[in-house]
């Protein structure tokens, strides 16, 4: 398949979590990879994390259960860790290194991949601001997705994340160009159950042919789970800047890819930072997210959608905290709204696309679209503030425009923020919707729209 | 590090000094067959990737590696350079876009669009000529940093083209007007006896501060545009200020703003392990914008420091010196520059990430003990000085904290306090109402204000200082108020108090917020600046006369000028003082009226 140095060793020294040590004797690249053969025969994949004269220490992929320091053996492949990309991979399902898990031949590569890939030269990125429309009204209308953003949804467990994911995914499209769209999905340490939603809901909507999925199940060894995403990037890269397509990639859930670097981290005695997570956590994950993006004079692009849940719903943990610092914004699901039967329960207050402004507007959305979403906001954000009122003194102390803005508030949520799952509305529709909310609010109030628009949309 | 001596060992081909052993990352063991020096940089590897040397052990030495190392096998050769960390100097910077160990990414480019490692380019084109005209005549007497000749760099900046500050001696020849590359020799200097020959581009370790005469007070504000910033929390020419914020805060839209704005010559311009699309914003932006002064493209005196996120770690740590010693090259000619590091939080983590390598013992968070001094000597390498050539120079420094979880009780942010005298702190609150800059007036200081009040009374107002304080008291009761409130509601207080709070409301529309995609509004020249303010509390005072004769609250919040005050900020523009006048004129013309009319009720 490829070339292989075939240096081979025997016996370890020692054999810790997901990392083997053995006595080297140079020749052998820091992060080429190797395969580890157990005593019980089979062959696992593995990574050199330190390569020195006198010691290997080996990341072993698929476990180290069953593996003896007398019994193993080591062969080297004399290459970092590749993965096959080919145009053909679409409709398909693989595992983290891009071999077949759907019953089907592995891939006829196109070409082979390093998984890590290589910065893109921010001297030539093109700055993204093609619209991408989601269908789904709180985000196109308030928090606008543009293609080669990077924008992730911040969740909880038991949050309809998954659900709202495989959605953006069936209804996501960018205007005019309904030809080289692709998606990849990413899933990362997820039950069978998530993965399945995902394959039946794109199975379904007969998007199949246009998705590709990496899987890296929840039972899985974690160490895997490093390679998931950057398998799945690889193929990205290739679609979007050799083959010319517009990727999205979903991929899900970045807590789980956290908490298995985490776990290797400690199994090779770093010194923790944050809440024991490894002091480059940051980089680690940007080397994931800003993967996204647009290249000048080239055509496609990669937008990502990564899903986090935060654990215990707090958003300053370090994963949603460092994640916010990298991506283009975010996309923050609430409790409150589901539990209140909203869906999706995206919270708009807390919740921005960093590169709305500059995808939004004539030509691109609709010239009001900037206005209205200014002043939606603006009146929402009043109406929560006044809900909180008058859960202390009663809605019968508001007064009369505060009362109309507890209706407002429990309109926007209910049929601007709410639509059904297979609900897949036109940024018009959104933005129509979204005038009709503000059909209630007094007319002084409304200050972030002209005169113009409201005569136009108003009536 | 004599740097006429690192003329002379650019000449030598770096030799092989040992070889690699251990690998792990961006560190590297080698063993060792010649002698370096702690700091001295390495090329490491059959690809000869960028290195320091950072640790020595008897026959050892512990390399960092500003690139990515897969593929590197131990064994392999490791050459020294003979020279500190170094980054060439020289016409060619200005509009150029360079990564943290000054690659021209602009160049690299051209190889395609993803940067590979063991990627090189020289960070000066060396293909380019430049016009020298020459300004000092031989025989003379010449001093280190003084000028030899002067470069149109480009049309706004003047590059002046220095005797090496520690080169002192004969000038024994100088080049006749022409076009030359930056490494043509167009200079010699006789010192001990020695000829020296001088190029343009000059080489100077990052992590060695380059010299000047004497150290100035810093007293002529830093005019950024911004209102919260000039008014209230200004900064000087050659201090230092922290951007603190979380994410969402809008920490890099305002040093975007920053850079855009600011009344400084040269700008530098630090992305630091931040994102790739930002990056590509300002190199969309840049070149089209113009100048408020001088009308050119703000590129024409920007140089952008780009090592994003995902780039190598170790390179990121770089960026912050190589930004810094370019910014001080420019200051040695007599020019005011004003450096933007986005995010200095990145570089730490970077330090912390090298420091886990060598398995140092960690201090606070995991962050390296050595964390504060490294912050320190780099915030103290901004300045007002008189230069070697005895011109005036500055370097002012901004730096952006991204505390973790935008708590800024986290070394960083308190270590950055310490070294800094501006403190402009974002607010995760205000950021929610999309009140921008979302700066907490309240927690936000400046030690500048004494510095630059006399500049202040001299060149605009003599009550500059006055008008701040009457509006911090504003905003500082209306603080106390609101607190009131959110038990009670604004209704239950007393009309004089109801006005305090709608002066505030008034003083934070019209004044503090600013709208950096308003076309008018995103930059505000100081006589605009003080006119507001005076507007504003013209208003309140007016008002509390009124009041007191027994107007009800909600006539003050009706009258016309109110709305006029709010919409002044982006309805009228820089070069149309005069209307502020009107402005003024219309206030006392409503609240005459208004006082009139309660004079008769009573």
């Amino acid at each position: 398949m490829r070339s292989e140095s075939g240096k081979i060793y025997r016996g370890l020294t020692g054999v810790s979590g997901a990392l083997v040590f053995l006595r080297g004797d140079g020749g052998v690249a820091y992060g080429e990879m190797v395969e580890i053969v157990g005593d019980d025969g089979r062959i696992r994949a593995g990574r050199v994390l330190i390569a020195s004269r006198e010691t290997l220490a080996i990341e072993v992929y698929q476990g180290t259960d069953g593996i003896s320091p007398t019994g193993a053996r080591i062969r080297c492949l004399g290459r970092p860790l590749e993965t096959p990309v080919a145009a053909e991979m679409l409709g398909r399902t693989f595992d983290s290194f891009g071999r077949a898990l759907d019953g089907g031949p592995d891939p006829l590569a196109d070409d082979w991949r390093n998984v890590n890939g290589a910065a893109i030269n921010p001297a030539v990125r093109a700055y993204p601001r093609d619209f991408l429309q989601t269908g789904i009204s709180a985000i196109d209308g308030l928090n606008t997705l543009v293609r080669g953003q990077k924008l992730p949804i911040f969740s909880g467990s038991g949050l309809p994340h998954n659900q709202l994911a495989a959605q953006i995914v069936r209804q996501a499209q960018a205007p005019g160009e309904s030809e080289g769209f692709a998606v990849i999905f990413a899933i990362i340490g997820a039950s069978r159950d998530v993965a399945d939603l995902f394959r039946r809901s794109v199975e379904e909507s007969g998007a199949l042919p246009r998705v590709a999925m990496f899987v890296n199940f929840a039972d899985d060894p974690a160490v895997e789970r490093l390679v998931t995403p950057r398998s799945a990037l690889s193929l990205a890269e290739y679609l979007a800047f050799d083959c010319g397509m517009h990727v999205l990639v979903v991929m899900t859930d970045i807590t789980q890819y956290c908490e298995a670097l985490r776990e290797v981290a400690s199994a090779k005695g770093e010194v923790p930072s944050r809440k024991g997570y490894p002091g480059y956590l940051y980089s680690d994950l940007a080397s994931l997210f800003e993967r996204a993006g647009r290249i000048q004079n080239k055509a496609g692009s990669i937008t990502q959608v990564p899903i986090l849940t935060m654990p215990n719903d707090d958003i300053t943990h370090p994963i949603p905290d460092l994640s916010g610092y990298i991506t283009e914004g975010q996309i923050v699901l609430e409790r409150d709204l589901d539990r209140a039967g909203i869906y999706p329960p995206i919270n708009v207050l807390p919740s921005l696309s960093r590169l709305m402004s500059d995808g939004i507007g004539e030509d691109r959305t609709r010239p009001d679209h900037a206005h209205l979403s200014s002043q939606l906001y603006s009146a929402y954000a009043y109406a929560r503030r006044i809900r909180m009122l008058a859960a202390i003194v009663g809605e019968e102390e508001l007064a009369g425009r505060d009362r109309k803005y507890l209706d407002f508030g429990r309109r926007f949520e209910r049929e601007f923020i709410a639509q059904a799952i297979d609900e897949n509305r036109t940024i018009e529709q959104t933005l129509d919707r979204g005038w009709l909310m503000l059909r209630e609010l007094p007319a002084a109030d409304l200050t972030r729209v002209s005169a113009e628009e409201i005569s136009r949309h108003l009536k | 590090m004599n740097d006429a001596s690192a003329t002379d060992a650019a000449e030598r081909r770096p030799e092989t000094v040992g070889r690699a052993v251990w690998i792990s990352g961006p560190v590297v063991r080698a063993d060792l067959t010649a002698n370096v020096f702690m700091g001295e940089q390495m090329e490491v590897g059959a690809s000869r990737l960028i290195g320091e040397i950072i640790g020595i052990s008897g026959k050892q030495a512990l390399i960092q590696v500003y690139e990515e190392t897969d593929g590197m096998q131990p064994g392999e050769p490791v050459y020294g350079t003979g020279l500190a960390m170094y980054i060439e100097l020289g016409p060619g910077l200005i509009g150029g876009v360079f990564d943290g160990v000054q690659r021209p990414l602009n160049i690299l480019q051209r190889k395609g669009p993803f940067v590979e490692k063991g990627a090189k380019a020289d960070p000066l084109d060396p293909a380019r000529r430049w016009r020298f005209i020459p300004d000092a005549k031989p025989p003379a007497r010449i001093r280190g940093g003084e000028v030899l000749g002067v470069v149109p760099e480009t049309p706004v900046v003047e590059h002046r083209v220095l005797a090496p500050p520690d080169c002192s001696g004969e000038l024994v020849a100088v080049a006749p007007e022409g076009d030359y590359a930056a490494g043509d020799p167009i200079a010699t200097i006789r010192t001990d006896g020695r000829e020296f020959t001088v190029a343009m581009a000059q080489r100077w370790p990052v992590k060695q501060a380059r010299p000047y005469q004497e150290h100035l007070r810093p007293i002529v504000p830093l005019i950024t545009g911004q209102r919260i910033f000039d008014l209230f929390f200004p900064l000087a020419k050659g201090g230092s200020a922290a951007i603190p914020g979380g994410f969402g805060t809008g920490k890099t839209v305002t040093q975007h703003q920053l850079s855009k704005w600011a009344e400084a010559d040269v700008i530098v311009y630090v992305g630091c392990g931040e994102r790739g699309n930002e990056m590509a914003e300002v190199l969309m932006d840049f070149p089209k914008l113009a100048d408020p002064r001088t009308g050119r493209p703000l590129m024409e005196k920007t140089v952008l420091i780009g090592n994003t996120s995902n780039m190598p770690v170790a390179a990121r740590e770089a960026s912050i010196y190589t930004g810094i010693t370019i910014a001080e090259y420019y200051r040695d000619m007599g020019h005011h520059v004003a450096l933007m590091a986005d995010s200095t939080s990145r570089w730490a983590e970077a330090l912390r990430e090298v420091s886990g390598r060598l398995e140092e013992m960690p201090a606070e968070e995991g962050f390296p003990a050595y964390l504060a001094t490294r912050l320190a000597q780099f915030y103290e390498r901004a300045g007002r000085v008189r230069t070697l050539s005895g011109r005036e120079g500055s370097v002012t420094i901004i730096g952006a904290v991204s505390p973790a979880g935008g708590d800024f009780s986290e070394p960083v942010t308190q270590h950055t306090k310490r070294f800094t005298r501006c403190f402009w702190a974002l607010d995760k609150d205000l950021a929610a109402a999309r009140y921008f800059p979302a700066i907490n007036y309240l927690e936000s200081y400046s030690g500048y204000l004494d510095d630059v009040a006399e500049w202040w009374r001299d060149r605009h107002d003599p009550q500059w200082r006055e008008l701040r304080e009457q509006a911090m008291r504003l905003l500082q009761e209306d603080d106390r108020l609101q607190r009131i409130v959110r038990l009670v509601g604004e209704d239950a207080l007393p009309d004089e108090q109801r006005l305090i709070i709608e002066g505030s409301r008034l003083l934070q529309e019209g004044c503090l917020q600013q709208n950096a995609n308003d076309p008018v509004d995103t930059f505000c020249r100081p006589e605009k600046q003080l006119g507001l303010l005076k507007a504003i509390l013209h208003f309140v005072v007016r008002a509390k006369e009124i009041i007191k004769r027994g107007a009800p609250i909600h006539r003050i919040r009706e009258m016309p000028a109110r709305e006029s005050i709010v919409r002044a900020k982006d309805k009228i523009p820089n070069d149309k003082p005069e209307l502020l006048d009107d402005l003024m004129a219309g206030i006392d013309r409503e609240m005459d009226a208004l006082y009139a009319e309660f004079q008769k009720v009573r």
